[in-house]
């Protein structure tokens, strides 16, 4: 015998299923009014400084499907790269959203504020990026992944240069498709699988 | 943030407590479990700092499932249960001002939800939904009502065994975590896919709240105990510090 850690274990994640809504998004789980304020509904409120953008996207199966029962959150900094909490950040950026793809078309938007560049620890600048975490039905443990904006300097970012497959690195990329309007799929699984993150 | 609140980074997840991605048991998951790898990462800012929800978000109603759906005015049918534990991270700390949101079937196995089609009726007093923020020392509590079981399109006749999901929020958004809690004693756990994904017995076995009559009311609610570990922060003499933080 050895000497008895004192640590714990953590607990075993098992899948939000199909009605994840009811508990953290009641309105669109068709239960407006049971909560008198939902969290997440918006990571910014008016005012917030810097550039409003709007993304978009579907998360699809191995099928190329779009999942209709999907629920997303993300978590950011203010423009200036700075978390709720930090000293000098923007009060109007609470940095945390949480959305669902339409049970009809499987799209979802996200409204935010485009967010400044963080340094990673031990100093490297990052790459401005949202964090995003999914969860639905048949996912057994949310996943983490990024996303990154096609019109910013991507080129130092350290976790985009520690992925091998060149070609991979788009998948955490928002294309632009207009005037602060981007794009974002995610793909569970298959060709275009997006990377997602253990971190 | 100064130096002195860099916490250090969060400790990498033993993947091996947690369910594999694809479970070809659990019909769901063939199509939507990644098959390449994870990237793995030293964590920074983006997954060490996260939302904080202040007790201004609660309601008054909000921890009490089995009143919370008329506001005070009826109770809900089923059998009456507190539910209470701790949050901890890994390094057997409480987490304190976590938010813990739990969401069930009512007492027949119904979900109030737009896409729940079983024929079990919905019952006119139950929301399904609720939430609290832990204390000081990590406890929280809940009263609600015993879910029922109920059947689900898998293989050819699964159910589900008596359930209450749970979503919990520690101070990192990386130490996210959604989870279900099981009841003592129901037969029908170790016969469930969705449970069978946690593929190593005691840890599944803690996921299993037992009956805490130290907690039971008499001639009111019985008790279930419930806690859960989140990840923790690797503190030692030699990490790296965040600059700027
Ligand atoms: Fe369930």
């Amino acid at each position: 015998m050895v000497q008895k850690l004192d640590t714990l274990v953590e607990s075993p994640s098992q899948t939000a299923g199909p009605y994840v809504h009811i508990g953290c998004m009641p309105t669109y789980a068709g239960n407006a009014g049971a909560y008198d304020i939902e969290i997440g509904e918006s990571p910014i409120a008016e005012g917030a400084k810097g550039e409003v953008i709007e993304i978009t996207g579907e998360v699809f199966d191995g099928t190329g499907w779009a999942l209709r029962d999907a629920m997303l959150e993300s978590w950011q900094p203010d423009a200036a790269g700075l978390f709720p909490g930090q000293d000098g950040a923007d009060p109007k950026v609470s940095g945390f959203c949480r959305f669902a793809a339409d049970s009809e078309s499987g799209k979802f938007t996200l409204r935010t504020v485009k967010p400044g560049a963080v340094k990673a620890r031990g100093g490297a600048m990052q790459a401005p990026h949202i964090s995003l975490w999914i969860v639905a039905r048949g996912i057994n443990i949310g996943l983490q992944t990024r996303i990154y904006f096609e019109d910013e300097d991507n080129s130092a970012d350290p976790l985009l240069n520690r992925i091998e497959q060149g070609n991979r690195v788009e998948t955490l990329i928002a294309k632009k498709t207009g005037d602060g309007q981007y794009t974002f799929n995610v793909v569970l699984q298959g060709d275009r699988e997006t990377v997602f993150l253990d971190i | 943030m100064s130096d002195h609140n860099d916490l250090g980074p969060l400790i990498p997840r033993n993947r091996a407590v947690h369910p594999p991605a694809y479970d070809i048991d659990y019909k769901t998951s063939v199509p939507r479990s990644p098959r390449w790898s994870l990237l793995s990462l030293d964590s920074g800012p983006s997954e060490e700092t996260g939302p904080t929800f202040g007790h201004d978000v609660l309601g008054e109603w909000d921890n009490n499932l089995i009143m919370n759906w008329t506001r005070g005015k009826a109770p809900a049918v089923g059998e009456r249960i507190l539910v209470h534990g701790r949050v901890l991270d890994e390094n057997a700390r409480p987490v304190p001002n976590a938010l813990v949101e739990i969401w069930q079937a009512n007492a027949g196995g119904r979900y109030r939800h737009k896409k729940d089609t079983y024929f079990a009726p919905l019952d006119p007093n139950f929301g399904g939904c609720g939430r609290t923020i832990t204390d000081e020392n990590g406890f929280y509590e809940f009263l609600t009502i015993r879910p029922g079981a109920y059947p689900w399109p898998n293989r050819g006749n699964d159910w589900r065994p008596m359930h209450i999901h749970f979503s919990i929020f520690g101070h990192s958004f990386g130490q996210r975590l959604i989870s279900q809690m099981y009841f003592e004693g129901d037969p029908l756990i170790y016969r469930c896919p969705i449970a069978a994904t946690v593929k190593d017995r005691s840890q599944l076995d803690t996921l299993v709240a037992p009956l805490d009559m130290a907690k039971a009311r008499p001639m009111d609610f019985l008790a279930y105990k419930f806690d859960i570990v989140l990840r923790g922060r690797r503190q030692t003499m030699f990490e790296n510090k965040l600059e700027g933080m």
